[in-house]
């Protein structure tokens, strides 16, 4: 296999032209971190942008990072911690669960999958984040979408449409992000005991209150560990998070635990543990590949969140499945025993997650699996065929990591 | 008219009988208009020095109706510029000689209001506000909330993008909006997203959102609704310099506080709200700041002394703390009239809408001056300093021959000096017809080449609102064209592993 380094913006333009020339795929890829997710590219080339790693400039006071497509997560969110700040978004770092390398991914690959954190549900996702881009589009063409101002409403959105794309519409070169103050303290409420639908009552209580609640989650018995272990003394665990400035989080503290009193009584948890909590459940170490249940497959359900806590107790029951709440529900990361029938399992869950109006994506999975079905959630026809309009309107060839998103040749 | 549309189709206008129709004959009794007299409201938006009667006007009330109207429109080769509540400042539902005018304004009803998942479904033509009013009663809100609040459609919010005051720390529309049914020109209905927190595959929402109308016509919206602060209040600081103004903005952001709404107004802005409606703003300031701080008592009473103890390090001359709800508002009232405050100092304004990098104020204000001072036309300036956008207005006069044409040209020089700085043509006003022929000032040939494709992936053959957002839209077969660059490749160059 090929694997093109690229030394700069240019390289890349000239890559994808020659592999348009060729009609030869790529498959663009930063540290690779997350290659086993979806299906797997049909390519004998590697478009490898981990080169691309400069910080390009970084603005504290106007808000924003400019970087380039390949540097490192880790190397940017260092930057803005010496200036207090970050991605309000909280990234994902799959290393845990996918079982790679920790503390690898870049900026390109964190904007690619779009696998938002637990404080999605106040900040918004990686795609709320994404001002503006340099990439190459499959037509060979460098583009420019969106601006350097967090307020920009010039022409089309494209930077929504690249961000959680898989790398299947466009090569970014460069990214211009809003970045946000970190908080100065957060407390996070830990209710213990509570079954998942009156867990889900307590997120949605605690949500649908004035306090900013900036995490809600909820993890049963079966899929505690690691850093959570102790917290529920052995019972599941649901916990609330509130940040700011010390004295507002303190304040909410007391008013969300007297909200929350019927649900039980609330332990705090000091800034520290909240942070290694919430740490825990942003990666969903609870099914990391080298722990107790990391031989299981793993789906990503987003759903409405007040829906969340029955679809999960659904799922627990019906595919022995061990389940994680975040986003006050929104969110649940299902791990099912692998099973040999991985289609039909697969269709039984869609159809149980279509029904409380979710979609759910097969995140870690053998490749046979991720080859026996769509790792993607199918849409209705009429927005898949837009969808797969919009594709080649962005790379007529199908060049750019081909097949990552929807097997070839498959609906 | 200094902006040319698109030539009107005769083989489409000398078939209007027919048109009008079949139109009605999809939607029955007063919902197509054709007369002049009663097409007359319709002529322009708020961007109202341009005006064009529509060939014809019709208001569907069903998601069906919008779907055979729009598919009568694509069967016939009709151009169609949809309309929402007509408050657009940019000129977005400016109608066309020979394009039917479709109007939401009957998509009135709130269809769910979902307190657990802190959700409404709602029609288009709800007004933003409307929404907010209708949850109320949870302690919701709807977050955007641009000045045109009490009018504007929350589809019409869809089509621009609609930002306000305080989008620094809420968002825009695009980060409060869930899903949508969508109705595409072919007339097929599509329903994108919804109550979850995200959707699957490529984000449609994202690219529908702010994509003026151009795309398809919305007739169903899933927002996201928010429990209101518990508390607002918000510290007024004078400043003997637009330099000094903006450093104490800068300094907020640096010491880690995003607050709900962040304003600053210069001289003759400040002169001329005050004169308005009278809010106590000090007249001998350069440049005056609102600051408000949302959230718990305990929070914004402690937030609002680090403001102010930040102000006074920056050099305020004045300053006032809001203590109470009226006080607050009173402070406020200013900054909201302050564009009919200066319709009243002067006969007609304009209405710019540019973002710069914040860091970059005082620079773009002393570019606006000389420029104020080349046209020889008076220019007052309101900023959402928070996020660097800034609204200058151009004073003129109409009816002085070519006053106009010299307005239009200061604004579009400003933008473009906003461009220059770093910053974008428009921050939430839109492009529409305004700043259409400033696009490539911003982006280049690829550039839009790019965004064309994306609306041919919607609308290929260029019906829906032609004439908008583009300065020239290059039929699709020609955008997709893949040109081979053969023999020119540095491609052997790069390193293989």
């Amino acid at each position: 296999m090929d694997i093109l380094k690229v030394r700069d913006a240019n390289d890349v333009e000239q890559a994808v032209r020659a592999a348009l020339a060729d009609e030869q795929p790529l498959e663009i890829v930063g540290h690779g971190t997350k290659r086993a997710v979806g299906h797997t590219v049909a390519s004998n080339a590697v478009l490898d942008l981990a080169p691309l790693n400069a910080i390009v400039s970084y603005e504290p006071g106007e808000l924003i990072v400019t970087v380039e497509a390949g540097a490192p997560l880790a190397d940017v969110a260092a930057l803005l911690e010496s200036k207090n700040q970050e991605f309000a978004f909280e990234p994902m770092d799959t290393a845990a669960l996918l079982g790679t390398a920790p503390g690898r991914g870049t900026i390109g690959g964190m904007i690619a999958a779009g696998f938002a954190g637990p404080r999605r549900v106040k900040a918004g996702g990686a795609r709320d984040h994404l001002l503006g881009a340099l990439a190459v589009s499959g037509f060979g063409d460098t583009f420019k979408a969106g601006g350097k101002v967090v307020k920009n409403v010039t022409g089309y959105d494209l930077c929504k449409l690249l961000a959680g794309s898989w790398g299947t519409l466009a090569v970014m070169v460069e990214a211009t992000l809003k970045v946000l103050p970190k908080a100065e303290d957060e407390i996070t409420l830990a209710l213990g005991g509570l079954d998942d639908e009156v867990a889900g009552r307590a997120m949605t209580t605690a949500l649908g209150s004035p306090f900013d609640v900036s995490g809600a989650a909820h993890v049963p018995k079966a899929a505690l560990g690691g850093e959570l272990a102790a917290l529920g003394h052995g019972d599941a665990v649901t916990l609330l998070r509130l940040e700011g400035i010390t004295a507002s989080v303190a304040h909410r503290a007391g008013t969300l635990e007297a909200l929350l009193a019927s649900f039980g009584r609330a332990t705090r948890l000091d800034a520290d543990t909240s942070r290694a909590a919430w740490a825990w459940l942003r990666d969903v170490r609870a099914f990391a590949a080298d722990g107790p249940h990391g031989a299981r497959v793993v789906w990503r359900i987003v759903c409405p969140p007040a829906a969340g806590g029955a679809l999960g107790a659904l799922l627990a029951h019906e595919h022995e499945a061990l389940v994680v709440y975040d986003w006050g529900g929104g969110l649940i990361w299902a791990a099912l025993p692998e099973r040999s029938d991985t289609a039909e399992q697969a269709a039984e869950l869609r159809a149980q997650v279509e029904a409380a109006h979710g979609h759910a994506m097969l995140v870690r999975a053998s490749e046979a699996a991720r080859a026996a079905i769509e790792v993607f959630h199918p849409q209705a026809e009429g927005v898949a065929a837009l969808s797969r309009r919009i594709k080649t309107s962005f790379d007529p060839k199908h060049i750019l990591n081909r097949g990552r998103m929807a097997r070839e040749g498959a609906s | 008219m200094p902006i040319e549309m698109p030539v009107p189709d005769q083989t489409v206008l000398g078939r209007r009988d027919e048109i009008v129709a079949a139109l009605r004959s999809i939607v029955p009794g007063e919902g197509v208009i054709s007369s002049a007299t009663e097409m007359k409201p319709y002529e322009s938006d708020a961007l109202n020095a341009y005006r064009q009667p529509p060939m014809v006007v019709v208001l569907p009330d069903t998601t069906e109706q919008v779907a055979k109207v729009l598919r009568y429109c694509y069967d016939n080769g009709i151009k169609v510029v949809p309309r929402g509540s007509g408050t657009s400042l940019s000129g977005g539902s400016l109608p066309l000689a020979d394009a039917v005018l479709l109007g939401m304004s009957k998509f009135k009803r709130i269809r769910e209001i979902d307190f657990d998942n802190r959700v409404v479904v709602t029609e288009p033509g709800v007004t933003n506000l409307a929404i907010s009013q209708a949850v109320a009663h949870g302690g919701f809100y709807y977050a955007p909330d641009p000045s045109s609040q009490i009018a504007c459609s929350i589809g019409g919010n869809i089509a621009e993008n609609s930002g306000g005051v305080h989008c620094l720390k809420y968002g825009m529309t695009t980060n409060n909006v869930l899903g949508c049914e969508i109705v595409l020109i072919t007339g097929e209905v599509l329903r994108i997203g919804g109550k979850a927190p995200e959707c699957s595959g490529y984000d449609l929402m994202g690219v529908i959102t702010g994509s003026e109308g151009l795309l398809g016509v919305v007739t169903e919206i899933t927002v996201r609704i928010l429990q209101k602060p518990e508390t607002a209040r918000a510290v007024l600081a004078g400043f003997p310099s637009v330099e000094a103004a903006g450093e104490c903005v800068a300094r907020i952001i640096a010491t880690g506080i995003i607050p709900a709404g962040m304003e600053m107004m210069d001289r003759p802005a400040t002169a001329a709200a005050e004169a308005f409606v009278n809010a106590g703003y000090p007249l001998d300031v350069e440049a005056l700041l609102i600051v408000e701080l949302d959230g718990p008592k305990v929070e914004v009473d402690e937030l609002i002394l680090r403001v102010d103890a930040i102000a006074r390090e920056c050099g305020q001359t004045t300053c006032r703390i809001s203590n109470s709800e009226d006080e607050r508002l009173l402070f406020w009232a200013g900054r909201k009239a302050a564009f009919p405050a200066v319709g009243r100092i002067s006969p007609d304004y304009i209405c710019m809408d540019g973002t710069i990098p914040r860091g970059r104020l005082p620079e773009a204000l002393t570019r606006i001056r000389a420029l104020s001072e080349k046209y020889g036309l008076r220019c007052a300036n309101v900023f959402h300093a928070g996020d660097g956008n800034l609204h200058p207005l151009i004073l003129f006069d109409a009816n002085e021959p070519g006053e106009m044409e010299r307005a239009e040209a200061f604004g579009a020089d400003i933008l473009r000096a906003c461009v220059e700085l770093g910053g974008v043509l428009t921050g939430e006003h839109g492009v529409g017809i305004e700043k259409r022929d400033l696009m490539p000032d911003m982006f280049s040939d690829i550039d839009i080449a790019q965004q064309q494709r994306v609306k041919c992936a919607f609308d290929a053959g260029g019906l829906l609102n032609p004439g908008k957002v583009f300065p020239v839209l290059h039929r699709c077969a020609e955008l997709g064209r893949v040109h081979v660059h053969r023999g020119q490749l540095a491609f052997p160059d790069i390193p293989r592993f």
